[in-house]
């Protein structure tokens, strides 16, 4: 499409029926109580001049551009800051009202250089086309005066500038940093002729605490703020609307394109999930997808110690299946199988688990959802009835009380977290629980209520101690759980238990018991309440039983079934939601059916014309010990980086050494294909043309924004072996492979290629009952008819600290990097984050004579790596912390094989660890 | 560091959440947990492992894998 210019109504919308009847330069209109003249006037189809007002932010009526005539009242109110009465006549244009608006502008172009013919904002300035609105044909002040425009351009961020001298301090980029993205890094320094924007304290950008997720830049209506690529590239010419591929929050973006060359990412305001805001990944760090590191040629090689070989497609593809079937033939059906990935799109790893079910003819497939929601799979589904967050995003701004447990928002989430955080300085309570004292914590205008400091491995006596004040104090929602919900009873009597008590657990957990009996009451009293959880709560050995302890506590408060409340994973990955929903596990078919299921494989037989094994098959973990045993010898990887992100990492080498076929399907030569025999080029999200579900459940369409740099589109592969193996499976267009998706999966029944490019996106279950989805889950009815109460006893991990391990190692990401960092470490990302750190309380380094950025030896039972020193009193004594996006420190040497009870999820949160100053062998 | 074989760590893992039970109901539990998300080769690998312990097994390792061998895994 030709370049998307979203309309800018100026203030923000207000909730509410269309009541208030006022009239616009002669045209009525009727809107929401409370909505501003300017917005009245947009929606009536005239828009009033404006500069600092723009619909994404409160009105700040600074600019004097938005001047109206009321009928009635003698002055000329800025429209953008006065509410709409009934009856109200307004007059936009009139000869009074031109010339003070000619006034204005003459003033501000006074002090802004006439460049407009070289600026890199020219067609894209909201202050050369008011020019233009207001008629301004003569500035009459001339440029001998005093003024701004000499002042330095800050160049230190790595994707946008920021040059003062075209600033006009309308202060949309500090509200916007505050209101939208609520970092609050951006001030208005000084008073009238002085006024500046100031990143802190008169800091760079590049040294504030600017996080540099765009939201400034979106929000400058010149040129002061402006993306390098514009600079660089020139204006954008068209758009493609697509889904970001990073966090799980799955953002829509505008892809925005001069020619064929993408120029930037901006947010899209329709978008449901993120609705027009953006973090650094998204909105920037697009650069690996044309990196020159990426392989774009298929490459076979006998040995892993051979140099590779570049081949033609049809060469690759007939080799991966000719040597499938001979391990087939040599070993057994069961000795080859296949992992998806969640960076993928649904219609991709559908066809993945399509082809190991019905061309390989077992149920080895798993995804990287295995090492981090696998457990809220188990959890949900045995207490709720399905795996699925229960509400939308935009449920948070109806909670009272916000419980975060074990997840970094503001880090990996981002612009959930914004939306959080902006509720949270509404005035909702929060509750958090975390080992480290995270960001949200205490930030700008936020501070928790209770930080339930934890010792890691402890979330399940913590969450049992919770509903234990609940059971015990009479706070339960006696008729929620009459009506709703079965089991009561049995779980009530296990959480009454004193062993259950925060006095019994506080010294297991370290936390003091009186808080978390505060923090209980808080939750259960304090209105709507909502559960957001991360990897903290499922990467644990009892992952699972947390995520049920969780859903007990909602059900026993009634926190479930409306807005404002509910239990809500946030994914890792883009597609994590989507890649379990596909039927990548290798115990489900699509849409969370269990293989044994005789109707359900039914259903898939009849289609593919081939038998479904009724047998669940290995997942991952028990893919590497298969391959140690030689009951398992081939391997089809897509998109995901097992060497570097599953833990034990030499477990995991010498499993991958031990096959005799690994197939890596990826966009560079990762640390897997280093075992590899045959590598596929993979394509970037910017290739793929298809679906991502986000945390949400909402099902987003992924449009291509150039052809695939391979020659050929990822979902063709998998077909295309299974086609080579004897199995016919080929389709035209992905629009077919969700249509199939949609034909045997109840939940997406509804769904089609058309239905989202008309509706934007859709939250599963989409179907005949929902045909436009399902924003909030369980309302009347939990999906497996009545919630259930399941007890959790607490058991410890046998991961203990010890005399020689006397430390516990936690892990996670940061804002700029994700994950295993291939993609953002090929950007302007590594800036702030070029290596690992380890974070560790001051005192910790102190017994260890270590000081902040020394070199340090991290060592477990399994192995040891090396990093720099942290200090960090957000750490509690006693815990370290690292994250695991760069190869050369290799976390996951030193995690253990310990893993969730139900679902092998590896437990990255609890490792034994001693650290060492300098480097030991 | 454990000598465990793969399968009867992760059977352990399983039969410690499940101490509430009784034996019989824990057994059936962990059996049936087991049977939904256990490949084959891997319950037939606990049954031999169960054997080969003989009485050092866990009990209720050892109870579940009666019941997969009984029930044909």
């Amino acid at each position: 499409m030709a370049l998307l210019k979203e309309p800018d109504l100026g203030t923000p919308a207000k909730p509410g029926p269309a009541t208030v009847s006022v009239e616009v330069d002669g045209h009525p209109v009727t809107v929401p109580e409370g909505t501003s003249v300017m917005r009245a006037a947009a929606l009536s189809g005239i828009d009033i001049p404006k500069l600092c007002a723009t619909d994404s932010l409160d009105a700040f009526g600074s600019c004097r551009l938005c001047l109206v005539e009321i009928a009635g009242r003698p002055s000329t109110p800025a429209s953008c800051t006065t509410p709409v009465t009934d009856g109200m006549r307004v007059r936009i244009q009139t000869p009074r009202l031109e010339k003070l608006r000619q006034g204005v502008m003459e003033l501000y172009i006074s002090d802004h250089p006439l460049d407009c013919l070289t600026c890199s904002a020219n067609g894209d300035c909201e202050l050369q086309d008011m020019s233009g609105v207001v008629g301004l044909r003569q500035v009459r002040y001339g440029y001998e005066g005093e003024n701004h425009l000499d002042l330095d351009k800050d160049t230190s961020n790595p994707y946008f500038d920021f040059d003062p001298s075209k600033c006009i301090a309308c202060s949309r980029c500090v509200r916007a940093c505050g209101e939208v993205q609520g970092t609050f890094a951006l001030t208005i320094e000084g008073r009238g002729f002085e006024s500046k924007v100031s990143a802190g304290a008169g800091e760079l950008f590049l040294d504030s605490e600017c996080v540099s997720c765009g939201a400034c830049v979106q929000a400058c209506p010149t040129a002061t703020l402006q993306e390098k690529s514009v600079v660089d590239l020139g204006m954008p010419n068209r758009t493609v609307l697509t889904t970001c591929a990073y966090c799980g929050v799955g953002c829509s973006f505008k892809a925005e394109l001069r020619g064929d060359e993408l120029v930037r990412m901006v947010p899209y305001k329709d978008g449901g999930a993120n609705e027009g805001h953006s973090c650094v990944k998204g909105r920037f760090a697009f650069g690996y997808a044309t990196h020159p590191e990426r392989v774009t040629t298929p490459m076979v090689r006998d040995s892993i110690d051979d140099e590779w070989r570049e081949v033609d497609w049809d060469t690759a593809i007939s080799h991966v299946a000719r040597r499938f079937r001979e391990l087939q033939d040599t070993y057994g059906q069961g000795a080859i199988g296949g992992i998806t990935s969640s960076r993928c799109t649904n219609e991709e790893v559908y066809v993945v688990q399509k082809m190991v079910r019905a061309a390989f003819g077992n149920n080895n497939v798993d995804t990287c959802a295995r090492v981090c929601h696998s457990p809220t799979g188990y959890g949900l589904k045995q207490t709720f009835g399905t795996s699925a967050g229960t509400q939308d995003f935009r449920s948070v701004a109806q909670a009272d009380v916000i419980v975060v447990i074990g997840a970094n928002p503001t880090d990996a989430h981002p612009v959930f977290a914004s939306r959080m955080k902006r509720r949270l300085r509404e005035g909702a309570k929060l509750i958090v629980a975390d080992p480290r004292r995270i960001d949200l914590v205490r930030s700008a205008h936020i501070e928790a209520s209770h930080h339930l400091q934890l010792t890691p491995g402890t979330n399940v006596a913590v969450v049992n101690a919770m509903a234990h004040v609940v059971v015990t104090e009479g706070l339960t929602d006696e008729s929620f759980v009459a009506d709703r919900c079965e089991d009561f009873d049995a779980w009530s009597e296990f959480i009454a238990r004193e062993e259950n008590s925060p006095e019994a657990i506080e010294a297991i957990t370290g936390v003091p018991a009186a808080e978390l009996r505060d923090a209980a009451r808080l939750y259960a009293t304090g209105g709507n309440a909502a559960i957001y959880y991360g990897l903290g709560v499922t990467e644990h050995s009892q992952g699972s039983t947390m995520v049920m302890g969780m859903a007990n506590l909602a059900m026993a408060t009634g926190n479930i079934g409306r807005e404002g409340v509910g239990v809500n994973p946030l994914r890792g990955q883009n597609n994590v939601q989507g890649s379990c929903d596909m039927g990548s596990f290798p115990h489900e078919l699509s849409g969370y059916r269990h293989v044994s299921d005789d109707a359900v494989r039914e259903v898939f037989e009849t289609l593919w014309q081939r038998p479904i094994v009724a047998e669940p098959g290995l997942r991952i973990p028990n893919m590497f010990d298969s391959a140690l045993d030689g009951s398992f010898r081939g391997l089809f990887v897509q998109g995901e980086d097992i060497a570097q992100s599953d833990p034990n990492t030499s477990h995991v080498t010498e499993a991958l050494r031990a096959l005799d076929l690994l197939v890596v399907q990826d966009l560079f030569l990762n640390e897997t294909a280093k075992f590899a025999h045959v590598f596929l080029p993979g394509t970037s999200f910017l290739e793929k043309d298809g679906t991502f579900t986000n945390a949400e459940r909402r099902i987003n369409r992924v449009r291509p924004v150039m052809p695939p740099k391979t020659g050929k589109h990822e979902w063709e592969v998998p077909g295309e072996i299974a086609r080579a193996m004897g199995y016919e499976m080929s389709y035209k267009h992905p629009r077919e492979i969700m249509a199939e998706i949609a034909s045997v999966t109840p939940t997406f029944a509804g769904v089609s290629f058309e239905k989202l490019d008309k509706l934007g996106s859709v939250q599963w279950p989409c179907n005949d009952a929902a045909p436009e989805g399902t924003p909030t889950m369980h309302v009347d009815a939990f999906v497996r008819g009545k919630g259930k109460f399941v007890p959790t006893p607490f058991v410890a991990t046998t991961e203990r600290s010890s005399r020689k391990f006397p430390l516990l190692l936690t892990t996670g990401r940061i804002l700029s990097q994700y994950n295993v960092g291939a993609q953002t470490r090929r950007t302007a990302n590594v800036t702030w984050h070029p290596e690992d750190v380890l974070e560790l309380h001051p005192h910790d380094a102190e017994e260890r004579g270590i000081g902040d950025g020394d070199e340090v030896t991290l060592a477990s039972r399994v192995g040891r790596t090396r990093l720099r020193a942290l200090l960090s009193d957000r750490m509690p004594v006693g815990v370290v912390y690292t994250t695991f996006h760069h190869p050369d420190t290799g976390a996951n040497v030193v995690t253990t094989e310990n893993s969730d009870w139900a679902t092998n999820c590896p437990e990255y949160k609890v490792t034994a660890v001693q650290v060492g100053k300098g480097v030991t062998r | 560091m454990t000598t465990m074989s793969p399968v009867m760590r992760m059977a352990h893992d399983i039969s410690a959440q499940f101490r509430h039970l009784s034996l019989g109901e824990a057994a059936d539990v962990i059996a049936d947990h087991m049977r939904k998300f256990w490949d084959p080769r891997m319950r037939a690998q606990l049954v031999a492992d169960v054997e080969q312990a003989g009485i050092h097994c866990d009990s209720h390792v050892a109870a579940a894998a009666r019941l997969l061998r009984s029930g044909g895994g």
